[in-house]
Formats: structure tokens, C-alpha cells, sequence
């Protein structure tokens, strides 16, 4: 078992681990799901069963889905600007890219709001052409979307330079046009990354509460999102109720996340170097 | 089929990677691109593939007589191989080799049978039988590079192009390969072109040796005559060990260390013969290779077969008589 090692301190850096994700991390999520369990199976159904709480569950999980979609491939399009073309400008753009990172969420959600607001700038021509983007889920959508990208960004970004032209070079001398080399042999080199990048993406906007709570407007049934649900019932001093969404909510996420996890597992094993 | 390169010209920005560079490459030849590294020899076996073009309007390059300047990479029918391989990873050993064939439009493309009976054929061409499964990274460098070029080989090219081939392998490898390869391309006999920058590997393996320095061609001919008769200081310096030995009228000599001859000081001949001492011996080898010091205090090398060492039962601090032609 204990074996020399060359860099020594396996006891004590598992120790300092352990005793971390069980404080920070599982302590709170056990404690989460005690108070959940304070009610029992029937309010469970009742509450998350209800209209409201199911309208809010496929706005965000919907949303969030198709705003990690929507990332990755913009994501890639930037990733493969900022990797392979050299322009003036470029690292400052290569900076920007993490801004969404650093903005707190509450600033971007008022911007976008302002922005695509019926009187905005963005809002009211696009009012005129009869697209609403404030207050609708199309909304919540471009505000996750804005959130996710970075992700998807940096994720791809170390993998697309890493990947060398000889494999482009031999897929065309081997009379493969453009298309086909991007779809056979860049592109699934480049997808276990986009996958890791669409799962962070996902991570973060099923559980993004500032941004969009602004530009959705929260109107019942239509543009709420869960933690806004979950909020709203503390507010009304309901805890085990908010416990009940917010484990229902850790429950669909950890599922999701093992799911993408377990596809990139297989992908991994198809494809190593 | 032959290749006529016709005063080609390149530049990268300022930089001239080819300076007016003409060869000819004869059917069913092994030419041997040679130089050090900026020579030039990379971009031109580029430029030969379509993967990079000449300065516009300056030189041909002609496939059988029918100038290819302008036609894009995929339409030229070369095979090209990588120094580093660069297979599929993601592709199965199999998948890679079909890949020429599987993206051929459709009207062009062999049913799926005669894909994977092609496929079949290569992997044994290459001495594979049995790995079509795996992936790149199960095998190692050198069934990876026999990947690259059964690969290659699928599309029927008309030449094939090999950028440092074995550059990546290690020194047995390499030389087994090397041998392979000679063997395999009198059996497939494609006009073919590759480029090295180990003068051994060049001369071992081609028919004809382009000697290539600063963007520019320094000599051309097969590996007898450019070992024997180098053009130039550069290529007599570039193609192995060579004592460079001053003279009296201000030429200079250049003599390969095997040239040397070397006899016991006792039979020196002042006309021909020069005194040495011998100041380093290293002899775990087929031939034995001596460090001299010349009267005038300047080093020679000399290599002489062991048996003579042996017959001359020689020593570091040992003084010899050495002539060389």
C-alpha cells in the first residue's frame, strides 16, 4: 500500500479531499434532501406534478438544452477563428471571450434586457419584424445562450490546436473535398471536447438564476424557470417545498450529467491517441 | 509515370524557399530529395503533392508531361506520407486505408466489396494482414507508417510522395523499414520521391539523389556517383565524414576517412607519406576508426578494417605513416 512514491503525500491530500467535497459539497446536498424528505411521496407528486412547477421544468431544461446546442456550435465557429486565422484584434477578442465568465449575472440580464426590451435598440425593430425576445422563453434562451458559450470556447480551443494539419493534408491528398475533411476527420476529432463544453454549457444555464430572471419577465406557466420557482417559495418561507424542487432539479441534472459522461466514456474508448 | 519539376520558384513572405529549382524525376524511379533542414526539400515535395503552390506564373510541374501547377491536391493522384503518420484516429486501421475510397464521388467509388477486398489486398501489400480492426494508437510506429502508405496506395496514385518517413522511427526500425521499402517499391514500381535528411537513408535507399541546399539544387545523380564525385564542398561535407586537409599551394583537399591508408612509421616514404601520431582509437565496430595528429598539429580521421588494425597493433601515442590518393 505504501509504496515510495517520488512526490509523497497521498494520505494527506485524499484526507484534505475527502474532508472538502464532504463539507462543501455533500454536507449541503444531504441536508437538502432531509429537509426534502420532510414531506412525503404524495406531496412530493402533488408539487411536482403541479401546471406551474411542470411549465417551469421543460422551460428550463428545454432552454437550456437548446442554448448549449447553440453554443457549441458557435463556439466552434469562434474557437476555429481564433485557432486557425491570424487578424489584428485577435487576442483581445481571445480576452472577451471569458467576459461572460466575469459579468455578474444580474448585469448581463439587464443589458440583455435593455438591449431587446420592445423600446431597445435590438427589441424594438425586431418587434417590428413580429419577433419578441424580452419576456418569452426566446429570451431566456439567448441569455443562457450568452452565458454558455465560454464553456463550449475554451473546452475546444486547446484540442483544435493541438490537432495537426498533416491529417487535413492527407485527407486531401486523398481527394477529400473541404466538406468531407471537416465532417470525417476534424470534426470527430473535435467532438469529445464539444461534448465536454455542451455539458459544462448545460450545467451551468439548467442552474442560471441572474440573467435570465430579468429578460424572462417571469410570467407563470410562460417564461418562469425553476430557480426562480425554487426562490419564490422560500419567499413565502415554504422551505421543505423549495427543497422538494431543488432535489427533484439535483436529481434530472446528476442523471443528465452521467448520461453525457457515459457517452463521452464510449467515444473516449473509440478514440484514443 | 515521370515527373518534371521546371524552374520553380517559392517564397514565404521574404523568404525564398525555392530558388528556380528544375529536376526530373524518371518513371518508375526512387529519387532521394537530401539536404539539411531549410533546405528547401519539404516544400518542394509540397508543391509536387499540390499542398502548397509556386510563386504564380513561375515553373511547371509537369505528371507525364501534362503540367498539374494548378490542379488541387485532391485531383492529382499522389500518394503522400507524413512524417508523423498522420492517420485517422478515430478510423479503424481498416477505415483509414479505405478512406481514399470511400470519399471518391459516387459515381467514381468501387462497391462496398471491392472496397474491403482493396482494403484487404493493401493490408497485405504492407504486411498487416490481421490488424484491420485496430485503432492507430494500438500499433506501433512502424505498422503506423505501413498504415499511411497502404493508405496512400488506395487511390492507384500515379507517384508517391514520402516526406521523412522513417523520421519519427527509432534506428532499428528504421532500417528495417528502409530495406522493406526499397524491396516493395522494385515490386510496385510507382515513380516515387521522398525526402530525407540522413545522407545514409539517401544513399542506402535511391536510384537518383537530389542534393538540395539553401533553396537551390547542388547535385543530381545516383549514390555512387555523388558519394564518389561531389560537385561542391557542401555535398562532399553532407554526405558523411570527410577530412578537409590543407595544402601547400592554398587548395584544399577533401579526403574520406576510409581513403586514408595507413602503414607502420618505419615505412615511411618521404614522397608520398606523411607522419602522424595517433591520438584517439575507437574500435567496437566492423571497421576501426583512428584520430591523427599531422605533423602541422591539424586532426584527420581514418577509418581502416579491423583486421589491419590488428596486423598493425597500434595504440593511442603510436606514431604512423599515412597517404591518401
Amino acid at each position: 500500500m505504501s509504496r515510495p512514491r517520488v512526490i509523497p503525500g497521498f494520505g494527506l491530500s485524499l484526507g484534505f479531499s475527502v474532508v472538502y467535497l464532504s463539507l462543501i459539497i455533500l454536507l449541503p446536498l444531504v441536508a437538502l434532501f432531509v429537509k426534502a424528505a420532510g414531506l412525503g411521496w404524495r406531496e412530493w407528486w402533488d408539487l411536482l406534478s403541479s401546471p406551474r412547477v411542470l411549465a417551469a421544468a421543460r422551460l428550463t431544461f428545454g432552454a437550456s438544452a437548446a442554448a448549449a446546442a447553440l453554443s457549441s456550435v458557435l463556439g466552434l465557429i469562434v474557437t476555429w477563428v481564433l485557432v486557425r486565422y491570424t487578424f489584428p484584434g485577435r487576442r483581445l477578442l481571445d480576452g472577451m471571450i471569458d467576459l461572460p465568465f466575469a459579468l455578474p449575472t444580474a448585469v448581463a440580464g439587464i443589458t440583455l434586457t435593455t438591449l431587446y426590451a420592445p423600446n431597445g435598440w435590438l427589441g424594438a425593430p425586431l418587434q417590428q419584424l413580429g419577433l419578441k425576445v424580452a419576456y418569452t422563453p426566446i429570451g431566456v434562451f439567448m441569455a443562457l445562450t450568452f452565458i454558455g458559450f465560454p464553456f463550449v470556447v475554451r473546452t475546444v480551443q486547446p484540442v483544435l490546436e493541438d490537432l495537426s494539419r498533416d491529417t487535413e493534408e492527407a485527407a486531401a491528398t486523398l481527394g477529400a473535398g473541404r466538406w468531407v475533411t471537416f465532417w470525417r476527420v476534424v470534426f470527430p476529432a473535435l467532438l469529445p471536447a464539444m461534448i465536454t463544453g455542451f455539458t459544462m454549457a448545460l450545467a451551468r444555464a439548467i442552474g442560471e438564476y441572474g440573467s435570465v430572471i430579468f429578460i424572462s419577465g417571469n410570467l407563470p406557466m410562460k417564461t418562469e424557470i425553476l430557480p426562480l420557482l425554487i426562490v419564490a417559495q422560500l419567499e413565502q418561507y415554504n422551505v421543505p417545498a423549495a427543497s422538494v424542487i431543488a432535489a427533484a432539479m439535483l436529481i434530472v441534472s446528476f442523471t443528465l450529467l452521467l448520461v453525457i459522461n457515459l457517452l463521452q466514456r464510449w467515444l473516449d474508448k473509440n478514440q484514443q491517441r | 509515370m515521370s515527373i518534371s519539376i521546371q524552374s520553380i520558384h517559392k517564397s514565404f513572405g521574404s523568404y525564398l524557399a525555392l530558388d528556380d529549382v528544375s529536376l526530373e524525376v524518371p518513371q518508375g524511379s526512387l529519387t532521394a530529395l537530401l539536404g539539411p533542414s531549410g533546405s528547401g526539400k519539404t516544400t518542394l515535395l509540397r508543391i509536387v503533392a499540390g499542398l502548397d503552390f509556386a510563386d504564380e506564373g513561375r515553373g511547371k510541374i509537369l505528371f507525364h508531361g501534362e503540367n498539374v501547377a494548378d490542379v488541387p491536391a485532391g485531383e492529382r493522384q499522389v500518394g503522400f506520407v507524413f512524417q508523423h503518420y498522420a492517420l485517422f484516429r478515430h478510423m479503424t486501421v481498416a477505415e483509414n486505408v479505405a478512406f481514399g475510397l470511400n470519399v471518391m464521388p459516387r459515381h467514381r467509388r468501387p462497391s462496398a466489396a471491392e472496397i474491403d477486398e482493396r482494403v484487404k489486398e493493401l493490408l497485405h501489400l504492407v504486411r498487416l494482414d490481421g490488424l484491420d480492426r485496430r485503432r492507430p494508437h494500438e500499433l506501433s510506429g512502424g505498422q503506423r507508417q505501413r498504415v499511411a502508405l497502404a493508405r496512400a496506395l488506395a487511390i492507384r496514385p500515379k507517384v508517391l510522395l514520402l516526406d521523412e518517413p522513417f523520421g519519427a522511427l527509432d534506428a532499428q526500425v528504421r532500417k528495417d523499414l528502409r530495406r522493406w521499402l526499397r524491396v516493395f517499391h522494385d515490386q510496385i514500381g510507382l515513380t516515387t520521391l521522398f525526402v530525407t535528411h540522413d545522407q545514409e537513408e539517401a544513399l542506402e535507399l535511391a536510384d537518383q539523389v537530389v542534393v538540395m541546399r539553401q533553396a537551390r539544387v547542388e547535385q543530381v545523380g545516383p549514390p555512387q556517383e555523388i558519394f564518389d564525385h561531389p560537385r561542391t564542398p557542401f555535398v562532399y561535407e553532407f554526405l558523411g565524414n570527410v577530412n578537409k586537409i590543407p595544402h601547400a599551394n592554398g587548395e584544399v583537399r577533401y579526403v574520406r576517412p576510409h581513403e586514408m591508408e595507413i602503414t607502420f612509421a618505419a615505412e615511411y616514404d618521404a614522397a608520398r607519406d606523411v607522419l602522424a601520431d595517433v591520438t584517439h582509437l575507437f574500435s567496437a565496430g566492423p571497421v576501426a576508426s583512428l584520430s591523427l595528429r599531422l605533423g602541422d598539429g591539424s586532426l584527420v580521421e581514418a577509418e581502416i578494417s579491423r583486421k589491419q588494425l590488428e596486423e598493425l597493433a597500434l595504440s593511442v601515442g603510436d606514431r604512423v605513416a599515412v597517404r591518401w590518393p
